[in-house]
């Protein structure tokens, strides 16, 4: 497949090799001269120089053949959300991915319908809320289509839900138990399923509902 | 009261927040640069806010949910094409211009129905006019475009 690639810094540049490597062609491009001398010496004339956002650079680039995959990894956020409308809007190229720098710009991609997209600062705090035990709510996937999240709980001794069946209790409107993980094994939760000590709760909410959700599991 | 965003203090910016504001109009800036306050003069009436247009709680506090119209003129056309798209799509502000000097993006965006004005476009027609009109100084441009055009047979 035919892929071009905007932004050549390290991301940019491992993704070109591992796309290469796959027997991919591809065309990278860098604005700035001396990274883009860099990578002329590795890549030659699969790269080219120029501000990736500028429609001229990217026709050069072959963006009207046009591309299975654009790829806007730049540092700059807002440089990524254009290369992605005029990828798709402008060119009707099938599939963009983007980068997104700083998270508190994902409403603005999702705004744009720019998706998807690739946030490493949300990837590390998910991995952290996943992998750090004192944080008892996780946030698992995201289903933001549907503006709809997956949460895993983890019942302990104090929460007040031990004990009680899922229908007895008063669960956030807009959220569902999903199933509940006990000693190695799934089950679907229905309501008559007694919570335990232990238990590992898979719910499925809309984003914001979450304090509600802790406060009826676990009272925290 | 009439109330204006002004995003970007730079010279444009501040010379529309100043003719605004003397307008009668209730002028809210932004800007990154805490010294682009500077631009506006010793004694600005109206509100200035360090921050960057991108901030969306930024954007609140400015008071965008009622501005009647959102000026977007930082120095950066990317910037600039997504804040107004940020104003006019997010919180439905009804007049949102924004200055776009490569007149390429421009022209996508005014298609997509995004009030862009490129300044470079402006700038070329100005200087188009301004060169013809010096190199033919016989010519009576405003004659000959009102005759009549001869009368197909």
């Amino acid at each position: 497949m035919y892929v071009i690639v905007v932004g050549g810094g390290k991301i940019g540049a491992n993704v070109m090799r591992s796309l290469l490597r796959l027997g991919h062609e591809v065309t990278l491009i860098e604005q700035r001269r001396d990274r883009f001398e860099q990578l002329e010496d590795e890549f030659e004339h699969q790269v080219q120089r120029g501000d990736g956002t500028e429609l001229f650079i990217l026709e050069r680039a072959g963006i009207a053949r046009p591309p299975d995959v654009v790829l806007a990894l730049t540092g700059d956020d807002e440089d990524n959300m254009i290369i992605g409308q005029i990828a798709r809007e402008k060119y009707g190229v099938p599939k963009v991915i983007a980068r997104v720098n700083d998270p508190r710009n994902q409403p603005h991609f999702d705004l744009l319908g720019i998706s998807p997209t690739i946030c490493a600062t949300s990837s590390v705090m998910a991995l952290v809320e996943h992998e750090v035990p004192e944080h008892d709510l996780i946030h698992l996937l995201e289903l933001r289509g549907e503006n709809l999240e997956i949460v895993e709980v983890q019942i302990d001794g104090d929460s007040p839900s031990a004990g009680r069946s899922i229908e007895a209790l008063l669960l956030p409107e807009g959220s569902r138990l999903i199933s509940v993980m006990r000693g190695g094994q799934a089950e679907i939760a229905v309501g008559s399923t007694v919570l335990e000590a232990g238990d590992q709760v898979l719910a499925i909410l809309e984003p914001g509902k979450e304090d509600e959700l802790r406060r009826v599991l676990l009272r925290r | 009261m009439l109330k204006a965003l002004i995003i970007g203090s730079g010279r444009v910016g501040s010379t529309i927040a100043l003719q605004l504001q003397q307008e009668g109009w209730e002028v809210t800036v932004v800007d990154e640069n805490e010294d682009a306050l500077s631009r506006l003069g010793e004694s600005w009436p109206g509100t200035f806010i360090v921050g960057h247009g991108m901030d969306a709680d930024l954007l609140r506090e400015a008071g965008i949910e009622d501005a009647d119209a959102v000026v977007v003129a930082t120095d950066g056309d990317n910037t600039n094409i997504i804040i107004g798209q940020v104003a006019q799509k997010r919180f439905d502000v009804r007049c949102v211009v924004v200055r776009v000097l490569d007149p390429a993006r421009a022209k996508f965006y005014a298609e997509r129905g995004l009030n862009t004005v490129c300044p470079t476009s402006v700038a070329i027609d100005r200087l188009m006019d301004a060169a013809r009109t010096c190199a033919i100084p016989t010519a009576q441009p405003s004659e000959e475009a009102e005759a009549p055009a001869p009368e197909p047979v």
